[in-house]
């Protein structure tokens, strides 16, 4: 029987053939939580008793919400994870080293794998085709103690894109187009399959913003192939050995499918307060909309491939009196190429500042809270109410390219008038 | 059990950061504190009218974002019986069931606010004893219906050693 790539690893996983709906007791490879998860994940531990774990090698800890620490209960809340980790010996990812998810795809995540993170963004390891699924601290805390989970098999969706990228235009903007077309609920506990020649195409770092924004639909986990890029990647990254080619089956049944030509696409604009309110960025809803604080990075757009597309627009001009433009590199190795490439001399060149490396102003608990009535347009992933720290303010969601052009502006600017 | 309670009328697509925004993560181990600003982003009057064994009733896909599980916890706490909507996010349905919060997918079009509601989680159905609407709805899977009867995953875990399936 063909399969989905969501259908292979967990078939590979517990050993036998599995259907989407089913459900099935399965093996975990990598369990990890961060600075706001780790903590309820801790006290679940010790009230199972824990002893120490028994694959003590596929449990980690990331400090990257407040890198570092915004307050003193932050403070103390990563002094219990440190602590916590040291005694069990446990790795620990400490503050400054970036965003867990950025981390986990440079460092740990293999093909056919299955990782649980205690974040909603975890899904973007199934860049790498692993199928990475988000959790709250408690199913975290029992799959770091026994080493697996219960999953129901999900329903897979199929998005075959196609087409070259017009200028201008960039996988953020084909990933908030299909958010805008199925809804902030179109894909709900299903696996979001990304194929086709663009796909096939695009490097990691272009992927990466498809599964990673699958939650924004509702879904599971997103996945893209293993396959050359894959290996290209890993080997960047000193291991080769990581690398297996795997994907779905083409001719595997889906409860849907959606082909999408990039071609024709314009760059898009998710409008506050919700991931499906896209729009072209000509429509005249936010064409000309003040902006007073841009927000560039997170795990959906922090890696150096986007860092460099801001750069070549920023280069040699100024931001906008009235704006205030926030860069956050995604790891201390993005950190480390744009020092190296000269990113943030032109950034801070042009008026803007950057941050360390981690999930910055994006969950709303420090370094670029927004003041009421004010619009932020972001390269993060969700613009909720409230998700920037103030319930009276508004977020925009754009790529890279659209939110570089707008900071030259002031107001929300298509970016085909400056990219070359 | 059927105890009645009354309705919390929400809408489509309540996130998690409405249920506990982002600026009160100083108190994310401080549940008692953490608890009065429950849902305060969605509605302001929830956290300070909720009476003991009412219901946060929704529309579609209630939950959705963050895995912050202080969400599901204070809903709890807050008092609320169980959430009611047409559909939820699945992190925080997990989330809920590990916490012993009941979620019912249910068709919610017609409830009104403060309507009596009562439910039957046995039988699998919904009163609501104002308008005199009774809606079936499935039962959760067996494992959720295991874990939510033994108190909470932990308490599952505790109990059984291992998920019980």
């Amino acid at each position: 029987m063909p399969m989905t790539l969501v259908e292979k690893i967990i078939s590979a996983k517990v050993g036998s053939e599995v259907r989407p709906g089913q459900l099935v007791m399965t093996p975990v490879d990598q369990v990890f939580a961060h600075d706001l998860s780790g903590p309820l994940a801790i006290t679940q531990l010790k009230k199972l008793g824990f002893k120490g774990f028994k694959n003590p090698e596929k449990v980690r800890f990331f400090l990257d919400h407040a890198s570092p620490s915004s307050t003193v209960q932050s403070a103390n809340e990563q002094k219990t994870i440190r602590d916590f980790a040291d005694e069990w010996g446990v790795e620990l990812i400490d503050v400054g080293e970036g965003i867990s998810h950025q981390i986990v795809m440079e460092k740990y995540a293999k093909p056919g794998e299955i990782i649980l993170g205690g974040d909603s963004h975890t899904c973007t390891g199934g860049t790498l085709a692993a199928l990475a699924s988000g959790m709250g601290s408690t199913d975290i805390a029992v799959a770091m103690f026994l080493s697996k989970t219960w999953l129901r098999v999900p329903e897979t969706m199929r998005f075959i894109i196609k087409g070259k990228l017009p200028r201008g235009v960039y996988s953020k903007d084909v990933m908030l187009h299909i958010v805008g077309k199925i809804g902030v609920d179109g894909a709900t506990y299903r696996s979001m399959e990304f194929v086709g020649p663009a796909v096939d195409s695009w490097g990691i770092a272009d992927r990466a913003v498809l599964p990673n924004m699958a939650v924004e639909a509702g879904g599971k986990c997103g996945l893209c192939p293993s396959d050359e890029h894959t290996k290209e990647y890993l080997t960047a990254h000193g291991r080769p050995q990581d690398y297996q080619p795997l994907a779905g089956d083409v001719d595997a049944p889906c409860t849907f499918e959606l082909t999408v030509d990039c071609s024709i696409l314009e760059p898009q604009i998710a409008m506050p307060h919700n991931v499906d309110n896209v729009v072209g960025v000509t429509d005249k809803k936010v064409r000309g909309v003040k902006v007073h604080q841009i927000y560039l990075g997170t795990c959906t757009n922090g890696r150096i491939e986007d860092f460099r597309e801001i750069a070549k627009i920023l280069k040699g001009n100024r931001v906008a009196k009235g704006t205030r433009l926030v860069a956050t590199p995604a790891s201390r190795t993005v950190y480390l190429e744009g020092l190296r490439e000269g990113v943030w001399e032109t950034i801070i060149e042009a008026g803007g500042l950057v941050n360390s490396p981690g999930c910055g102003a994006c969950p709303g608990i420090q370094t670029g809270i927004l003041g009421n009535g004010e619009n932020c347009l972001s390269t993060m992933n969700r613009n909720f109410k409230g998700r920037m720290g103030n319930p009276e303010a508004f977020i925009y969601l754009a790529s890279p390219a659209t939110c570089a052009a707008s900071a030259l502006t002031g107001v929300i600017t298509d970016p085909r008038e400056v990219v070359r | 059990m059927s105890d009645k309670g009354r309705a919390w009328l929400f809408g489509d697509d309540i996130s998690t950061d409405l249920i506990f925004p982002g600026r009160y993560v100083h108190l994310l181990s401080n549940m008692p504190e953490l608890v009065k600003h429950t849902l305060c982003d969605a509605r302001a009057d929830y956290a300070g009218g909720v009476k003991q064994d009412d219901f946060v009733v929704a529309g579609n896909n209630f939950g959705m974002g963050s895995s912050r599980e202080q969400a599901a916890v204070i809903i709890k706490l807050s008092g609320a019986r169980a959430v009611l909507a047409k559909s939820f996010a699945r992190i925080f349905f997990r989330n809920s069931i590990n916490n012993g919060l009941p979620c019912i997918e249910v068709d919610t079009d017609g409830i009104a606010e403060g309507d009596e509601l009562s439910v039957d989680f046995e039988k699998g159905v919904l009163r609501d004893h104002t308008n005199g609407i009774e809606r079936p709805f499935e039962p959760l899977p067996p494992i959720m219906t295991k874990i939510l009867a033994d108190g909470g995953l932990i308490a599952h875990v505790q109990k059984h050693g291992d998920f019980a399936m």
